[in-house]
């Protein structure tokens, strides 16, 4: 799992300066070992999944996989994206995904470590105004054309 | 009853492992086995075969051959009749050995792809048999089609 340093320490330092918060940190291959918070460097998608469900809220990169399920599960989530300039990703796309799904309720993103420890205070007094849970499937129309590709009826 | 067609769905791991598996409806009536990179994923496919592949993806172009060399067995053993895959690059190892054995191939283009076609998926769009974005203006760009989108 690619690494993302800068969001690992900041997590860390959030956790070292709220002691009485319950943090959780999935590290990756990130160099950076949290001092503060019980960490791994994955866990099995069935437990991240538990966690996702009973967590107050969920801080992460903006990847797509991490806004599915946060969606999928009704979570409020704090997003940072990768940069590319600091070697986080190979392209900036994150940021691309952060202007075009952003705006979703129950999703909120920051660009810095600054406003990453305030939100994440904030966040946990006052939580974001949800959405409805999405379903977990992809929308009808890209079903029925990967249905129709699979049966030969679209070339 | 006939015996199901086999299909091979892959992903990478995180988002492009999640957006497949948001397309599962669409594999009713397959036999599906999946290829993704981490053991852990098979407790999300309860039943199903899987296999993994290096995590060759991002920086390290020379992890490319370790996928192509994992990937052959596999291709050989569940000989699919039917290819799906929505990303990343180490899946491109699929599609060269798909299009040698004539199996049909579908590329998804990632929904976090919103700018422009990953430049995996500008490959994949010659080697697959067919090759689909999330965004119609990504689509268009690439005269290729959008169905719609995982989300």
């Amino acid at each position: 799992m690619l690494p993302f340093e800068r969001l690992v320490r900041a997590v860390d330092d959030w956790a070292h300066a709220n002691p009485s918060q319950d943090v959780f940190i999935q590290i990756g291959d990130t160099e950076y070992e949290p001092k503060h918070a019980p960490f791994a460097r994955m866990i099995p998608m069935t437990q991240y999944r538990q966690r996702l469900r009973d967590c107050d809220l969920f801080v992460a990169h903006v990847g797509m996989g991490s806004i599915l399920q946060a969606l999928e599960d009704r979570k409020q989530m704090l997003m940072l994206p990768r940069h590319q300039e600091w070697g986080e990703h190979t392209t900036d796309h994150q940021i691309h995904t952060a202007e075009r799904f952003g705006y979703l309720p129950g999703l909120k993103v920051v660009d810095t470590v600054d406003d990453l420890h305030r939100e994440m205070s904030a966040l946990l007094d006052a939580p974001l105004m949800m959405g409805d849970a999405i379903s977990n499937h992809a929308d009808p129309g890209l079903i029925a054309g990967v249905r129709d590709f699979l049966n030969g009826a679209r070339a | 009853m006939a015996r199901k067609k086999r299909l091979l769905a892959l992903a990478s791991g995180g988002g492009h492992w999640i957006e497949l598996l948001r397309l599962r409806p669409a594999f009713e009536g397959w036999d599906v086995a999946y290829v993704s990179m981490f053991e852990n994923y098979t407790s999300s496919i309860p039943g199903a075969r899987y296999y993994t592949v290096p995590d060759a993806s991002r920086f390290d172009k020379l992890a490319f051959p370790k996928v192509f060399a994992r990937a052959l067995p596999i291709m050989l053993k569940e000989r699919p009749h039917a290819i799906v895959t929505t990303g990343s690059a180490p899946m491109l190892a699929f599609l060269m050995i798909a299009k040698l054995m004539g199996t049909k191939t579908l590329w998804i283009d990632s929904i976090a792809q919103a700018e422009e076609m990953s430049s995996s998926g500008k490959v994949a769009k010659k080697l697959a048999t067919k090759a689909v974005a999330q965004w119609p203006e990504v689509a268009k760009a690439e005269g290729l089609e959008c169905w719609g989108a995982v989300l």
